[in-house]
């Protein structure tokens, strides 16, 4: 029955895909100045099919409707309410079907809220958007249909992955398929602007905000998704530069990068073919990431059961899209000419793009050396973390500093004289760094760097915030607080990484541990029945010797039962200056756990900076609002 | 004769090839200096050229009956049912990690028969199978 629904809804989208498509290129011919009435009434009419076929999906969750395969084998009669919900996008068909939701959602808002421009960009993006809604539609239907029905009706469902169930995983897939998905109306849009003449600053305003918006999401995304790792792997950390991690920092960069250069395009309406380049990468590179994780190619804590076919259809649509792009773009390029001084702001903000390309291209590098190695000469190899460590880290202290001073520049030709100001501050980091050497414990000359750089970052950062309130200029503000949040982001995460004590060990009950001024009292284990699963959980007391503070920590070994699992749920302590930190697990039943016990140094104001970055953006969104 | 702007040009443009082309063998030189190859055990077993000092991945089997554990650290036998090599780690292992089941060990050769491991990995997939180990098994547990 929902599979009927299901089927029939989507395959309605699909018509009224071709419908817009024939339509736009019908009044694309036509000389008047305003967009039919039918093709918005043909798209009020695929957002609201869209919508529904979603919902239909969520219905046959909720309701654990077994005779959807995709149900069946995703969920599960005794799955919280909630997660049953969130089941719906936790796999791999669920999540092509919000895929193919936020490009429909994405071209309707962008054709309803974008009147004031030029109607042939606007019909050649609707175009282009359905081309690619087609491309996942038939993609959907052929090879991964969420709606396929199973016969005769199995009785319980599989279940859906426990480490999966968990709220920061809930919302963590939709928020970076906002941010994914939403690069491809700017995807669209860039094609469209190259094909109907319609560049420069104009273009740059009509994309502006959906940029934003993405930006955003793919943010917070990341954000949570790290946050998740961090307390539901057991790893004890927060990065590990896994593949997936990795493919998700791609198009992140390049976005980045084109969210400064459309300020450069807007304000003095040059780089229009390097933005059209970063428009037309974002996508391209979301669209890699997800056929390198979902075709199995790139092996991670993504377990999306891999499936060769999957890869082949997305790596031809792929191709098929980067070609045209290329394509049009050699087309229609014109010859453009570049004045740049040097000590301008748009070069500075072209130097931040130098170094989201240097970052990108290195994280690309590190992900494909080892499919290419392997195709080339079946040699099986690995890039771990060192690698990019060894790259990246280095380049941030710079690329801090121009963070800092790039801002104070004005355009064209700056004749401000802040040499004195940026002495001055250098000076207060280093002295800065200097004190927390001496009192904290040593550290290389490069963390030494790190730190003076992310310090100069702040203080800067924080005499425009004093700036801020003299004279209440509200647009620079985001920009501020987004600078501020990625200086403090490095250092935290600089003191996280030195002054951080991570000790493993086995130790059998009643055992004590001793770890610098710690003492780990194992005392006892508990078994405890739950809903869906059985825990056994450890009692640990910790207690420090030099001021007698005593904290109690509590791991769980949990083991569900459908689908049956092992997962170690680490026992955290969140304090203002550290977080404690235990795992505990058991190896083949014998009477020692596996024990990992870390004092993480501000952990929290890890992520505290982080989510400032994005909050950065997410106040450009709210105040460019109110001055419209 | 070239105009000053002409000439200023080419001077940033070969400014910037040039950074980029050092920019690139950073990225080379320190990715040859961290690639972790992947060996099984009979390919340690086999090779003349092994190097004992560089990291490297060894994956196989964790052969029935051969975890011990202590205070300090794990030790475990992995097979690709050919040879076999023990394993020493001290750290925490994953919770997929047990007798019989694909294992991946990074760490540095002691000497052909003996591995230090730093990081075991073991996926968060019952499923799941490393495709290094896949495919050792295909080929020797026919």
């Amino acid at each position: 029955m929902l599979s009927n629904i299901g089927i029939s809804l989507v395959v309605l989208v699909l018509i009224l895909s071709f419908l817009i498509i024939y339509t736009a290129s019908l009044d694309l011919k036509t000389s008047n100045k305003v967009i039919k009435k039918n093709i918005y009434k043909l798209s009020l009419f695929q957002i609201t099919f869209t919508v529904l076929s979603f919902f239909t999906l969520i219905i046959g969750f909720i309701n654990s409707d077994f005779s959807l395969i995709n149900v069946y084998e995703n969920s599960h009669t005794a799955k919280p309410f909630f997660y049953k919900i969130a089941g719906t996008w936790g796999n791999h068909e669920g999540s092509l079907l919000l895929w193919v939701n936020i490009l429909v959602i994405f071209s309707y808002l962008f054709l309803v809220f974008n009147h004031k421009h030029d109607k042939k960009f606007r019909l050649y993006t609707l175009i282009f958007q359905n081309i690619l809604i087609l491309g996942f539609l038939f993609f959907l239907l052929l090879n991964s249909n969420p709606f396929n029905s199973i016969y005769p009706i199995p009785l319980e469902g599989l279940g859906l992955n426990p480490i999966l169930q968990d709220p920061a995983l809930a919302i963590h897939p939709p928020l970076l398929y906002v941010g994914f998905v939403g690069c491809s109306i700017y995807f669209s849009a860039a094609l469209a602007s190259l094909l109907s003449d319609y560049g420069g600053r104009l273009f740059a305003q009509s994309i502006k905000i959906w940029v934003k918006i993405s930006w955003v999401f793919q943010t917070l995304g990341i954000i949570v998704g790290s946050i998740w790792a961090y307390y539901e792997l057991g790893w004890g950390g927060f990065w590990f530069w896994d593949p997936v991690e990795n493919a998700s920092l791609l198009p992140w960069f390049a976005i980045t990068a084109l969210m400064h250069s459309l300020i450069v395009l807007e304000k003095r309406n040059t780089l229009y073919h390097w933005v059209i380049i970063l428009c037309l990468s974002t996508f391209t590179l979301s669209v890699t990431g997800t056929f390198l994780v979902r075709s199995g190619i790139l092996n991670s804590v993504h377990t999306f059961a891999s499936d060769p076919s999957r890869g082949i259809y997305i790596l031809l649509f792929l191709s098929f899209m980067i070609f045209s792009a290329l394509t049009i773009f050699f087309l229609k390029h014109k010859k453009e000419t570049y004045n740049f001084n040097l000590r301008s702001r748009e070069t500075f903000i072209l130097s931040n793009n130098w170094f989201m390309a240097f970052f990108l291209v290195t994280v690309l590098i590190g992900m494909l050396y080892p499919i290419f190695l392997d195709v080339l000469t079946d040699e099986k190899i690995s890039v771990g973390p060192p690698f990019f460590n060894i790259v990246i880290i280095p380049l941030v202290v710079p690329f801090m500093v121009l963070m800092a001073i790039g801002p104070k520049f004005g355009w064209i030709k700056s004749q401000k004289k802040i040499y004195n100001r940026i002495l001055l501050l250098a000076l207060n980091a280093i002295v800065i760094n200097l004190l927390i050497f001496y009192f904290f414990g040593k550290y290389s000359l490069l963390s030494n760097l790190i730190f003076i750089a992310a310090i100069f970052l702040i203080l800067y950062s924080i005499l425009d915030i004093k700036k801020f309130f003299n004279n209440k200029n509200k647009t620079e503000l985001p920009r501020i607080i987004s600078h501020l949040g990625f200086g403090l982001l490095v250092f935290f995460i600089g003191l996280n990484h030195q002054f951080s004590l991570e000790e493993d060990f086995n130790l059998k009950v009643g055992e004590i541990k001793k770890i610098n001024n710690y003492k780990i009292n194992f005392e006892e284990i508990k078994i405890k029945e739950s809903k869906n699963y059985k825990a056994v959980i450890g009692n640990f007391k910790l207690t420090n010797f030099d001021n007698n503070f005593v904290q109690y920590l509590n791991p769980e070994i949990r083991i569900y039962s459908n689908p049956e699992t092992l997962t170690y749920e680490a026992a955290i302590k969140t304090k203002i200056t550290s977080d404690f930190y235990l795992t505990m697990s058991n190896v083949s039943r014998s009477d020692y756990y596996n024990i990992k016990f870390q004092k993480k140094q501000f952990m929290i104001w890890i992520w505290i900076s982080a989510l400032m970055i994005a909050l950065g953006g997410f106040m450009q969104l709210i105040l460019k609002k109110n001055e419209d | 004769m070239l105009t000053k702007k002409v000439k200023n040009r080419i001077l940033f443009l070969t400014f910037v090839f040039l950074l980029s082309i050092v920019a690139l063998l950073f990225i080379i030189k320190s990715l040859n200096k961290n690639i972790l190859y992947f060996s099984s055990p009979t390919e340690i077993n086999q090779r003349e050229d092994i190097s004992f000092g560089k990291a490297m991945r060894v994956g196989g089997m964790v052969k029935k009956g051969s975890i011990t554990i202590n205070q300090k650290n794990i030790q475990f036998i992995v097979t690709d049912f050919e040879n076999e090599i023990l394993i020493s780690y001290s750290g925490t292992v994953p919770n997929l990690f047990a007798e019989e089941k694909g294992v991946v060990a990074e760490g540095r050769l002691s000497d052909k028969n003996f591995f230090i491991a730093d990081r075991i990995l073991a996926k968060h997939d019952e499923k799941y199978m490393p495709p290094e180990i896949k495919e050792i098994i295909e080929k020797n547990a026919k």
